[in-house]
């Protein structure tokens, strides 16, 4: 469990998700995607959600960032009803969506012209110096995006969307287009982010190791129309190294989510 | 840098070379085909008319084409942000683009009469304006969502993801549409100068040596205008370098 909200203490619920229902107008009628979805993420936790391909996780996102009303149910952030797109919320995607004509400096600092307008220029910049720093991209700030390896690109990417400080970060795979070793670097660099500026975290992501190993919670949804399957609660030192993805307790939470996402496939019955 | 100028440079030496030598080998006489030594007299014979003639085709074409950049890039947005205006407006522009604009030319030499410079920019304008509207419109159609999103889940407004987002992102499609409606500006021009000419421009400057038999001069004329289409070109290259460099990777 996280260090800033120690077991058995009462905590609010940064994200509730409260029977949300939702489907997708299509040619051949509606596509439910979402079935009265319940998930609670309270404050400052990283939960990890898994699950079959085409479930409906990239549909939460967009419920939780205000990007999209829910059909049937509620979406609450802070103690408030989600009704629209909020300032303090961060996004990162697969595609690190860098804007090709600006640098990665002024990549970064993009969010802050919407969010702090007013906020002068030598501090946006001295804001996304500080994060660059912390992903290892000091010395590449003046470069374009596409002079980038993709593992840089998306350390970008990532700093843009911390660098106003979000309470939220929402993340969609962000990592699953790179290689193994890259995405390896990348889970170390999330969690050195994560001690240095705490925020409550969504990660989508099909790679069970790193539910587990930035997790703090790991959410598995049944297949669509999705609902919440399994919460497990991940039980790993709050500094863990990638060697912690060798011990048998990694392997036996392994085990378990592997079998939930059988089940959520419906090719294992439950209590098989 | 060097071999940048000089390629070009020596391109079009040889091809002189092979169009002089082709008309010496047929011995042809000028009224069939005029060979490059002849061009240089007519050009120097007229040069007072080619310098007036020459720039009121130029400043008449790039009027027209800065119609069409402001019309096409408005339309384009209309058609690239509304399903339903792209759905209404796709089979009117592409009817409007498939009629031959010489046979507009006496409907709006009726319309606007006496008009002349007037007209030529008018012609200019609806000959260009097409595929600066399209490739705006599928420019902003195809951004992909997640490019609207990062600005969008911030609470920016939609003007705000244009002006910072969607705007510099189609400007490579842009200028390459530019490009192509520079040189069809052109074709909107003399079209007007030729058929319906009003002593202005190089197209009356063509029909006069058509009708005098002087057929170096007509030959001079489409060199005239190639060349205008060249410098024409490489201004809007010049512009793309400026606004939409970052487009272009170097080679590595």
């Amino acid at each position: 469990m996280a260090a800033h909200f120690p077991k058995g203490k009462i905590i609010e619920n940064l994200i509730e998700i409260k029977g949300v229902t939702h489907a997708y107008a299509t040619a051949s009628g509606p596509l439910p995607v979402l079935d009265g979805l319940d998930v609670s993420v309270p404050k400052g936790t990283f939960a990890a959600v898994v699950g079959p391909s085409g479930c409906g996780k990239s549909t939460l996102t967009k419920l939780v960032a205000g990007l999209m009303k829910p059909d049937k149910g509620e979406v609450w952030l802070h103690g408030e009803q989600v009704k629209g797109p909020r300032k303090t919320v961060g996004m990162a995607f697969q595609n690190p969506v860098l804007l090709e004509w600006r640098t990665i400096l002024e990549n970064v600092t993009l969010p802050l012209e919407i969010v702090a307008p007013k906020m002068p220029k030598a501090d946006r910049r001295a804001r996304a110096m500080e994060l660059l720093d912390m992903v290892g991209l000091i010395g590449f700030e003046n470069k374009r995006p596409s002079e980038l390896s993709g593992g840089m690109r998306q350390r970008a990417s990532l700093c843009r969307s911390l660098v106003h400080k979000p309470d939220v970060l929402i993340m969609d795979e962000p990592f699953g287009a790179l290689d193994a070793f890259t995405r390896e670097d990348l889970w170390q660099t999330m969690r050195d982010l994560r001690h240095a500026e705490p925020f409550t975290a969504v990660l989508i992501t099909h790679d069970l190791r790193e539910s587990i190993f930035l997790g703090d919670q790991v959410i598995v949804l049944s297949d669509r129309p999705a609902r919440t399957q399994y919460v497990m609660d991940v039980d790993l030192p709050d500094d863990r190294t990638l060697d912690v993805l060798f011990t048998p307790k990694a392997a036996d939470m392994l085990h378990i989510l592997r079998d939930q996402i059988k089940i959520a496939q419906g090719r294992l019955e439950v209590g098989e | 840098m060097l071999s940048k100028i000089a390629t070009p440079i020596i391109a079009v030496i040889i091809f002189l070379g092979l169009w002089e030598l082709l008309v010496w080998v047929n011995d042809w006489p000028n009224y069939k085909m005029a060979s490059p030594s002849d061009l240089p007299p007519a050009f120097w014979k007229y040069k007072d008319l080619f310098l007036t003639m020459g720039w009121q085709t130029l400043w008449r074409t790039v009027a027209g084409l800065m119609l069409a950049v402001v019309f096409g890039t408005l339309i384009g947005m209309i058609i690239g942000f509304s399903k339903i205006a792209r759905d209404g407006l796709y089979p009117l522009l592409i009817g409007f683009n498939a009629i031959p604009k010489a046979t507009l030319v006496p409907v709006i030499s009726l319309i606007f009469i006496g008009q002349h410079d007037f007209n030529t920019v008018l012609m200019a304008f609806m000959i260009s304006f097409f595929p600066i509207a399209v490739s705006v419109g599928i420019g902003l159609s195809t951004l992909e969502p997640e490019y609207r999103d990062i600005l969008r889940a911030l609470g920016a407004s939609r003007f705000t993801i244009f002006r910072k987002i969607a705007l510099p992102k189609t400007l490579p499609e842009f200028f390459g549409a530019l490009k192509v409606s520079a040189t069809l500006a052109f074709i909107g021009t003399n079209l007007v100068e030729i058929v319906s000419p009003h002593g202005r421009g190089l197209g009356a400057l063509f029909k006069s040596g058509e009708t005098n038999g002087d057929y170096p001069l007509m030959f001079a004329v489409l060199i005239a205008l190639a060349f205008l289409g060249i410098v024409l070109y490489y201004a809007v290259i010049f512009l793309e370098r400026i606004f939409a460099g970052w487009a272009d990777r170097e080679e590595k």
